[in-house]
């Protein structure tokens, strides 16, 4: 008997707005005029509380931070798409995301102060905290989306990884678990092509991280990254699949890490500065900008008046984060276990009163 | 009051659970149609079915990743992993993530989590099925580690854990599974989580213990006139309990089967010394498993605290 083939795969990539701002019409997703033009705030709203908190962290004003530049359309068009009852699991390069859902700026600000009472969602938001531990909690969405199907409540859990984040073994076991149940899940990895030094080439010898959605029995598609609109309607899809019962997605956002990995980094000891600067002229913003003026939905007297109203509200982040009180000694105890034990209760006694 | 062994108070704590919480889930490996490698969910999968008794894939990071994502969610899930060794496969969910919810997001999430696993060693097992590194956990803050010791408190202190809004270990002495019975009271009911229990009155020494060693010392002590302490819960200690009874009786013996270097009889060594010491009429003395790589079968009671080492340790004390 000859070999036969038993199985057969492709890769689909998803690109709708071409770095000129041409968009493929038969593609376009369902948004609104208003929606176009939210979505092109959002971008910019990011951006420019990414330039803020670089800006504080140089002047020492804010600790160690993640840099979001140029991963503006993975973090908008993804987080756009998530409905408000959606559980969201982010990484920690995901700040578009966190705005797309109203997560106050000035907390994001007070974490990356060291201020973890920045990492309590408000009410109503649900965004995980963020996960340092890099791929591990894509299990988490995997478990909440268990949970949910269990209850019948309609939504989805997301989870957010980067590149890195697929050499994971948890990466593995929540997809897996997945495919397994069958779990309303939408995976969405920012391949920004960095894991701080190490080279998305040098990662995995996988041709895309699309297809590692395959081995799993989910969905997988590539989409350009820095094409919001593609990752709005690929995010849209999936979510809209998972409802269907059609079970979970992973979507690979093709993008660029334009800033180093954090502030604590200095890319340029091991990548080539062409290689930015061919992804600069791929710029989400810019790209998304051209679309508006080609559909004379933006005007330059618009986009002074936009930069003007979110510098202000950058402003008043910055402030409410500054002027909040610090945290007392006994945040550190009241949330380690839902009672303090008889020893943590001496101990806090021992800390607050400076002695032993 | 029927009399079961500790496989079947457990199964009945989880199947009372099971009734009482429609937030109480299993899951785990082979946990549904097998019920369990050792059958302590036997039965639960026939009668509540694969939503709420879940086989999962072989991978035990990924049943904690789950669990710890269900019980953020709301739900109250009981993970079974099938032995302590393979926990450590968990080990940076449990770590990184489960004890650190409540506290990473402020109390907006929680992490009402329960982790069974069987433990310790006497049982003629392969690699890795016979660990007893309960300390491990009790060094993370965090997490609860609780460990019964026979039928009746394994039940009430299981209900506890479901019910406790903090993840804990649940730690089942593997030896003691179809070793001791006796009678356990049929409705639900508690054992509370960081009580100790004074398993035998006594004046002349304190034996402080826990799980399957318990059982060992009770043997040992005979008619010694020594009060045995039964921690059932690791962290956080019972401290008032125990040293209640150093202050009373002076002389104390602590019985663990883990090495002796960094075991949690060194944090009940430490605790005395620091808080009782006046007290003390002889050097706090453990009998423990030795510093070595846990041997297989045919070395294992070299190892495993036997009622002859703490017998003597017990006569050491009283000439001191």
């Amino acid at each position: 008997m000859p070999k036969q083939p038993i199985a057969d795969f492709t890769i689909e990539r998803l690109s709708i707005l071409a770095p000129s701002g041409q968009a493929d019409e038969s593609l376009m997703p369902d948004l609104s005029d208003s929606q176009l033009l939210q979505l092109y705030e959002l971008l910019s709203y990011t951006r420019m509380a990414d330039q803020r908190a670089l800006d504080l962290q140089r002047e020492g004003r804010l600790g160690t931070y993640p840099a979001s530049l140029g991963q503006e359309a993975a973090q908008v068009g993804s987080g756009f798409a998530l409905r408000s009852q959606d559980w969201i699991f982010p990484a920690f390069r995901e700040l578009g995301v966190f705005l797309c859902h109203n997560y106050p700026l000035e907390l994001i600000y007070r974490y990356w102060s060291g201020d973890e009472r920045g990492q309590q969602s408000p009410e109503g938001c649900n965004i995980f905290p963020m996960s340092i531990a890099v791929g591990t909690h894509i299990l988490h969405a995997a478990g909440a989306a268990l949970a949910a199907k269990y209850r019948g409540d309609d939504l989805v859990a997301a989870a957010f990884l980067g590149d890195g984040g697929t050499s994971k073994g948890d990466f593995h076991e929540a997809l897996n678990m997945a495919g397994v149940y069958k779990l309303p899940l939408v995976v969405i990895c920012q391949n920004n092509q960095w894991a701080i030094s190490v080279s998305r080439q040098a990662q995995t010898a996988a041709q895309t991280l699309a297809q590692k959605a395959l081995s799993y029995g989910i969905h997988g598609l590539q989409v350009d990254g820095n094409d919001v609109l593609a990752v709005y309607q690929a995010t849209h899809e999936a979510i809209e699949r998972a409802r269907a019962g059609e079970g979970a997605s992973f979507i690979e956002c093709e993008t660029y890490r334009m800033a180093d990995h954090t502030t604590a980094d200095d890319a340029q000891r091991y990548r080539d500065p062409q290689e930015v600067e061919k992804w600069r002229q791929r710029d989400p913003l810019l790209r998304m900008r051209r679309f508006l003026d080609q559909q004379r939905l933006w005007s330059p007297g618009d986009q002074e008046q936009l930069e003007l109203t979110l510098k202000e509200r950058l402003n008043r982040a910055v402030r409410a984060a500054e002027s909040a009180a610090p945290p007392g000694a006994e945040e550190m105890f009241r949330y380690t276990c839902h009672q303090l034990s008889s020893r943590q209760q001496e101990q806090l006694k021992e800390c607050l009163d400076g002695s032993t | 009051m029927a009399v079961l062994n500790l496989v079947q108070a457990i199964n009945q704590g989880l199947r009372q659970a099971l009734e009482t919480d429609e937030r109480v889930l299993l899951l785990g490996e082979d946990i549904g149609k097998d019920g369990g490698v050792f059958r302590v969910t036997d039965g639960l999968h026939a009668e509540f079915g694969e939503r709420r008794i879940i086989d999962t894939p072989l991978a035990e990071s990924g049943i904690i990743g789950l669990a710890i994502g269900m019980a953020a969610y709301g739900l109250r899930p009981v993970a079974e992993i099938q032995f302590l060794g393979f926990c450590y496969a968990a080990i940076e969910q449990i770590f990184t993530h489960a004890a650190r919810i409540r506290a990473r997001s402020r109390g907006r999430f929680d992490c009402p989590l329960v982790i069974r696993t069987p433990y310790g060693g006497g049982v003629k097992a392969p690699e890795l099925h016979e660990e007893s590194t309960e300390a491990l956990f009790c060094h993370m803050p965090g997490i609860k580690v609780v460990v019964p010791s026979s039928p009746s408190n394994a039940k009430g202190l299981l209900l506890a854990a479901i019910d406790d809004p903090d993840p804990v270990i649940y730690l089942e002495p593997t030896r003691l599974y179809r070793l001791l019975k006796e009678e356990v009271a049929e409705q639900p009911y508690h054992t509370p989580l960081g009580k100790a229990r004074i398993a035998r009155k006594g004046n002349q020494l304190t034996i402080i213990a826990w799980g399957s060693m318990l059982e060992v010392v009770l043997r040992a002590a005979g008619e010694y006139d020594a009060e045995i302490i039964d921690l059932l819960t690791l962290s956080p200690f019972d401290r008032e309990a125990v040293l209640e009874s150093v202050h009373k009786t002076g002389r104390v013996l602590i019985v663990h089967e883990a090495a002796k270097t960094g075991g949690f009889g060194a944090e009940l060594a430490a605790t005395i010394a620091e808080e009782a010491i006046m007290s003390l009429r002889a050097p706090i003395r453990r009998v423990t498993g030795y510093d070595v790589v846990l041997p297989l079968p045919l070395l294992e009671n070299y190892n495993l605290p036997s009622p002859a080492r703490i017998i003597a340790a017990i006569d050491d004390l009283l000439r001191y």
